[in-house]
């Protein structure tokens, strides 16, 4: 129950914070910094679920459910607003987002879509056994794969 | 290096002389090779995805399908030119009309159904130690594909690599029988050099090349410039890479780090292939991966 409760909240905020960036909009240097913090956090409850699947932590459907709740919300969140104009890996030296991600903004958005569908798969799955949650990895491996092959300037 | 570059003069030399139009002549795979049993689609569509042959031959814009469409079109950028994967569906304007034979000398030897030299583009260089059998699975398996009727772009090669006559230099200097990691392995680490110098052909992008866009064995698997121009294409060495066996293999299977970040670029589709192999050959991958010499990380 408390799980829920906190899932709206933070979907809710998320969303707050989307009507607000798409008012005013982050400038680039801020939008990179966000946009990354994002990611490390969405890999770092990712990282707590695909322990339990790799077998490297013993699977707790408590501890998953409650990641891969909090991972679906993060990932429902991901495709608006800190992708501002002037953010590209060729205007920011920090920046890895390929200027395609402009170019085609309808593939980019349309991948982010997959990424939250896969999240959601995982949230209906992570407390349902080891299996379930094994069986899920797969499609969220595609979604963050398909994004970063398209979109992310590979590491120097 | 020095012994590499005198090869390349000899061979120049030699070719000056009338005995380097024997020395660059193709050569087909001997007949023995290309019979046998017929060839298994099933088994050739694992065959298909190790060999990675996906990742070149889809056209660059193809929706992901079930059965991948051959059609080629995607653009190689090189030092010798820019080399655009042709047509190799079943189809008049891609193999559809060659014989099995045609198919596997191509594949294997680098060797067109006219008798000219192709590019070391396609790896042939590794796939000519791939076991024959599973080239005939592998070509029974492109046959049943679904045809494309787009036509092959033809390669932007200045000369003098314009003179295909000249790969079959190159053939003499890379083409060779032997395992770069030589010697008895392990079972599973032999399965997965199979995979990795046959198949897989890893080392076409994680080993630097010498001037003649050779392999550089000694460095193998060292890591090298990616071609493409962004960044490095890493050291999967031990002295590279320090995941353990079943963190490789997990990152084979699905893109994942052991940080949970994912495989990008051009591995994130070899991932997408591999994921489709048995779980034990992922596991052979990285058993092999750790039976290979280190090579130490360049100083920056």
């Amino acid at each position: 129950m408390t799980r829920s409760i906190r899932s709206v909240l933070l979907a809710a905020g998320l969303a707050a914070t989307a009507g607000l960036a798409s008012a005013q909009a982050f400038d680039p240097e801020t939008a990179q910094k966000l946009r990354e913090s994002h990611m490390k956090l969405m890999g770092a409850h990712l990282g707590v679920i695909g322990n339990m699947a790799k077998g490297e932590t013993e699977y707790d459907a408590d501890i998953a459910a409650a990641s891969a709740e909090t991972l679906a919300a993060l990932a429902s969140g991901a495709d608006g607003n800190y992708w501002v104009e002037g953010s590209s890996s060729e205007d920011l030296a920090d920046s890895r987002a390929l200027p395609a991600i402009w170019e085609k903004r309808d593939d980019f958005d349309a991948k982010a879509d997959a990424l939250a569908q896969a999240a959601m798969a995982m949230r209906d799955a992570a407390g349902t056994d080891l299996a379930a949650l094994q069986g899920a990895m797969g499609g969220l491996g595609r979604a963050c794969g398909d994004c970063h092959e398209a979109y992310r300037k590979p590491e120097e | 290096m020095i012994g590499r570059a005198l090869g390349a003069v000899g061979a120049v030399v030699v070719l000056a002389g009338g005995a380097g139009w024997v020395l660059t002549a193709p050569e087909p795979l001997p007949a023995l090779a290309v019979q046998g049993p017929p060839g298994d689609p099933a088994r050739g569509e694992l065959v298909f995805a190790a060999a990675g042959c996906a990742s070149c031959h889809v056209a660059p814009d193809a929706e992901a399908g079930d059965a991948p469409v051959l059609a080629g079109g995607r653009a190689f950028v090189s030092s010798f030119g820019t080399f655009h994967a042709p047509n190799i569906s079943p189809s008049p304007q891609g193999v559809g009309d060659w014989s099995d034979a045609e198919i596997m000398d191509a594949v294997m030897r680098g060797v067109s159904p006219s008798g000219a030299h192709y590019y070391p583009a396609l790896p042939y260089a590794a796939y000519d130690k791939a076991d024959p059998g599973d080239m005939r699975d592998l070509v029974a398996y492109m046959r049943a594909l679904p045809p494309s009727e787009v036509e092959s772009l033809p390669h932007e090669v200045p000369f003098p690599f314009s003179i295909r006559r000249g790969v079959g230099l190159w053939k003499q200097l890379n083409l060779n029988e032997d395992w770069t990691v030589a010697g008895d392995l392990p079972p599973d680490a032999a399965r997965g050099r199979y995979l990795a110098e046959a198949l897989g052909h890893c080392g076409e992008c994680h080993t630097p090349r010498g001037p003649l866009g050779g392999l550089d064995h000694e460095q193998w698997l060292g890591g090298a410039p990616n071609p493409s121009g962004d960044g490095r294409i890493p050291n999967i060495t031990p002295a590279g890479l320090d995941w353990s066996e079943e963190e490789i293999a997990y990152y084979l299977g699905t893109g994942f780090t052991p940080e949970f970040d994912t495989a990008g670029g051009e591995m994130a589709i070899v991932v997408s292939e591999l994921a489709k192999l048995p779980e034990e050959d992922r596991a052979a991958i990285a058993a092999y991966l750790k039976a290979v010499p280190s090579v130490e990380p360049a100083a920056e």
